[in-house]
C-alpha cells in the first residue's frame, strides 16, 4: 500500500479535468491551421515553417496529456461514466491534433503552393472547420456542469442543443468541402495530376478536423447516457 | 485486592500515559480524517478545522460520548468471573490501550487505513480471550458491533446519495440555481442542527440529568435546528454572485453558498467523532480509574469522571496540533474533486450516521463511514473518479487489525501480569 491519507487516495485525479486540458491543447493546435494557410497564400515560407513547428509542438503536448490521463485511469477507478467511452472521446480529440499535424507536414514536405482559384474557399473551409473544433471544445467544457448535475436534467438538455449545433456546423463544412473539390476537378486539366491528388487529400484532411470534432460530440452523447 | 492497594498509583499513572498516547494518536490521524471532507472541499481552512475540532470533539465526547464509553468499559468483557481479582481487568485494559495505541502508530506511519475503533475492540477481545477465556467475551455484543461496521458505511453512503439527489432537484437543476441555493440553504443548515440534536437529545441525557419526553426532545431539536438555520441564513445572505467565476463554472456562485453551510457540517462531524471515537481512548482509562479508586470494586457503576473526559480532549487537541495538522494539509491540497456541495452531503451523512451509532452505544469507524458517504455521492454520479482500491485497503486492514490488536493485547497482558504478580 502506498503512503498517504485515506481521503487523498480515495479521490483519483478527475479524468474530466484532464480531458478538458487535452481538448484545450488540441483546440490551440487546430487554431494554427488557418494562419498556416494564410501564410502559405502570401508565400511566406519562413512563417509557414514557424507555424508548422508550433503545430508539431502542440500535437506532442496533446500526446503527453493523453498518456498522462491514460496512466491515471486504472481499472479500479469508479467513475460516473463508462471508462471506454471516456477513452474513446480522448482518442477522437487526439485525432484532431494528429490531423492538423498531417496537414502541416504535407504542406511543408511537398512544398505545396496554393492555386489561385482555391485560395479564397480553402481559407473559408479552414476557418469553418476550426470553428467546429472550437464548438466541440465548448461542449467538453460543460463536463464539470454535467458532473455537478449527475449527467441529468437541464444541463443535459443544454448540451443536447449544443451538440445539435455542432452537427449543423459540421454539415456546413461538408458543403464547403464539396464546393472546393468541385473547383479542383474543374481545373484538373490545367494542373499536374499529382498536385490534384494532393490537394484533394488536403481538402479531405481539413474537413476531417470538423469530422472528428463532430465525433467528439457524438461520443460525448454516449458518455452522458452511460 | 492487595495488588490494587499496593500498585494503585502506578496503575493510574500507566493508564493516564497510555490513555494520553491513544488519544494523541486519535487526534493525529482520526480527527484529521473526520475533518477531511470539510478541509478537502476547501470550505474551511486547516486552522479553522483545528479550532472547530478542539471545541466540538470535546463537546461531543462530553454530551454524547457516554454510551460508547460504557460499551468499551463494560460491554465487551464479562468480568463476573474475576470479581476477586480486579487487577486482571486493570492489566487487561492497560494492555488493550497500549496494544491499540502502538498498532495505530505503526499503521498510520505506513498509511494503512486502520480504524482506531477496530483496533481497540480487537485488543479488548484479545485480552479477554487470552486472560479470561472464550466465555468472558460478550459475543452477542461483538456481533452487533461487527455488523455495525458494515451497516454504518452503507447507511452513510445511502444518506449522502439522498442528500446529493435532493440538492440537485431543489438547487442545481432549477432555472436560477443561485436563488434556489439561497432559498434552500438555511433549510439544509436546519437539517444539520435538527438531526444531530434530535439523535443526541432523544429521550434525554442521563448523565447530565436531562430528562426529556419524546415530544420534549422533538421540540428541543426543532429549536436548535431553527437556531442553526438562522445563523446559516445570516451567513448565506452575505454571499454574492461571482459573475466572472460563473463563466468558467456555472455553479461557482452556488458552491460559494455551500461554503458557510459546510462550517455547520464540520462542527457536526467533529461532534460526532468526539461522541464515538474519544471513547476508544478514555473507555479503558475510565475502567482502570474506577477499579483503582474504589479499591478493587468491579461493579463499574460510577459515572465517568469529568477529568478523564477533559484529558481525552486534551490528548486529541495535542495530537491535532502536532501531527494532525500536517495530515489535514495534505488532504486539503489533494482533493479538488470534492466541491463544497458534495462535501456538504458527504459530511452531513457521515456525521448523522456516527451520532446515531453513538446514541446506540456502538463503536464505529468515523473514517470508514466518511468513505462510505463519499462513495454515496459517487453513486449519484457526482464524483469524477473514486479509487476503489481504498476500499480493498480498508477491508484488508479490517482483517489484519482485529487479530493483531488481539495478539498484541494478550502479549502485553501477560507481560503486565508477570511484572506485578
Amino acid at each position: 500500500m502506498s503512503n498517504g491519507n485515506t481521503f487523498s487516495r480515495l479521490f483519483g485525479q478527475s479524468p474530466f479535468t484532464s480531458l478538458q486540458e487535452h481538448m484545450r491543447v488540441v483546440q490551440e493546435c487546430a487554431h494554427e491551421v488557418v494562419p498556416l494557410f494564410k501564410a502559405l497564400a502570401v508565400g511566406d515560407q519562413v512563417l509557414v515553417k514557424e507555424i508548422k513547428d508550433r503545430i508539431f509542438e502542440l500535437e506532442a503536448e496533446a500526446d503527453r496529456v493523453k498518456h498522462e490521463l491514460r496512466l491515471h485511469l486504472p481499472k479500479s477507478l469508479f467513475m460516473p461514466v463508462d471508462r471506454r467511452d471516456l477513452l474513446e472521446v480522448l482518442l477522437l480529440q487526439d485525432t484532431i491534433a494528429n490531423t492538423a499535424q498531417d496537414i502541416a507536414g504535407l504542406l511543408i514536405e511537398r512544398k505545396m503552393i496554393i492555386p489561385d482559384f482555391l485560395q479564397k474557399n480553402l481559407i473559408i473551409l479552414a476557418v469553418r472547420c476550426v470553428e467546429t473544433c472550437d464548438h466541440a471544445a465548448l461542449v467538453i467544457e460543460e463536463l464539470d456542469e454535467l458532473l455537478a448535475m449527475g449527467f441529468r436534467g437541464r444541463e443535459v438538455d443544454k448540451v443536447d442543443v449544443m451538440l445539435k449545433k455542432l452537427n449543423d456546423i459540421e454539415d456546413e463544412t461538408d458543403e464547403l468541402g464539396i464546393v472546393l473539390a468541385r473547383d479542383l476537378f474543374d481545373h484538373e486539366d490545367q494542373m499536374k495530376p499529382v498536385d490534384v491528388m494532393m490537394w484533394y487529400q488536403l481538402i479531405e484532411w481539413i474537413g476531417d478536423l470538423a469530422d472528428y470534432a463532430e465525433k467528439v460530440g457524438d461520443n460525448l452523447r454516449l458518455l452522458i447516457a452511460k | 485486592m492487595e495488588i490494587i492497594a499496593t500498585y494503585g498509583t502506578v496503575f493510574m499513572v500507566l493508564a493516564i500515559i497510555f490513555g494520553l498516547y491513544m488519544t494523541w494518536g486519535i487526534g493525529a490521524n482520526d480527527v484529521a480524517n473526520a475533518m477531511g471532507t470539510s478541509v478537502g472541499s476547501g470550505a474551511i481552512t486547516v486552522k479553522q478545522a483545528i479550532i472547530i475540532a478542539a471545541i466540538f470533539e470535546f463537546t461531543g465526547a462530553f454530551i454524547a460520548g457516554g454510551n460508547v464509553t460504557s460499551t468499551i468499559r463494560k460491554g465487551i468483557v464479562d468480568t463476573s468471573g474475576i470479581v476477586d481479582q480486579p487487577e486482571i481487568l486493570v492489566f487487561g485494559m492497560l494492555a488493550a490501550l497500549l496494544a491499540a495505541a502502538l498498532w495505530l502508530m505503526i499503521a498510520s506511519k505506513r498509511g494503512w487505513p486502520v480504524s482506531t475503533t477496530h483496533t481497540i475492540v480487537g485488543a479488548l477481545v484479545g485480552f479477554a480471550v487470552a486472560g479470561l477465556g472464550m466465555d468472558a467475551v460478550h459475543w452477542g455484543k461483538i456481533g452487533q458491533i461487527a455488523a455495525s461496521w458494515i451497516v454504518s458505511p452503507a447507511l452513510g453512503g445511502f444518506l449522502a446519495y439522498l442528500l446529493m439527489f435532493s440538492i440537485r432537484k431543489l438547487i442545481l437543476d432549477t432555472e436560477h440555481p443561485f436563488e434556489s441555493a439561497r432559498k434552500w440553504g438555511p433549510a439544509y443548515v436546519f437539517l444539520v442542527g435538527f438531526i444531530i440534536s434530535l439523535v443526541t437529545l432523544f429521550k434525554g441525557l442521563k448523565h447530565l440529568n436531562l430528562e426529556l419526553t419524546v415530544m420534549g426532545s422533538l421540540i428541543s431539536a426543532l429549536t436548535f435546528g431553527l437556531f442553526t438555520a438562522v445563523v446559516g441564513w445570516l451567513l448565506i445572505r452575505r454571499v454574492k454572485v461571482d459573475v466572472a467565476a460563473d463563466q468558467d463554472y456555472h455553479f461557482a456562485s452556488v458552491e460559494k453558498i455551500f461554503v458557510p453551510m459546510m462550517i455547520f457540517t464540520a462542527c457536526a462531524m467533529a461532534f460526532a467523532h468526539g461522541s464515538n471515537d474519544v471513547a476508544n481512548g478514555i473507555g479503558p482509562l475510565a475502567a482502570v480509574a474506577s477499579v483503582v479508586r474504589s479499591g478493587g470494586e468491579m461493579a463499574q457503576t460510577s459515572e465517568l469522571p469529568l477529568w478523564i473526559l477533559v484529558m481525552g480532549g486534551v490528548g486529541i487537541v495535542v495530537g491535532l496540533a502536532t501531527l494532525g495538522y500536517r495530515v489535514m494539509q495534505t488532504i486539503g491540497t489533494r482533493i479538488t474533486q470534492l466541491t463544497p456541495s458534495r462535501g456538504f452531503c458527504a459530511t452531513l451523512a457521515a456525521a448523522a450516521t456516527v451520532v446515531l451509532a453513538s446514541r446506540t452505544g456502538l463503536p464505529v469507524s468515523t473514517t470508514h463511514i466518511a468513505v462510505g458517504a463519499v462513495i454515496g455521492v459517487g453513486l449519484a454520479r457526482g464524483v469524477g473518479a473514486i479509487d476503489l482500491r481504498v476500499i480493498g485497503g480498508i477491508v484488508v486492514s479490517w482483517v489484519i487489525t482485529l487479530p493483531i490488536g488481539g495478539v498484541l493485547a494478550a502479549l502485553f497482558f501477560f507481560t503486565l501480569k508477570g511484572m506485578f504478580t
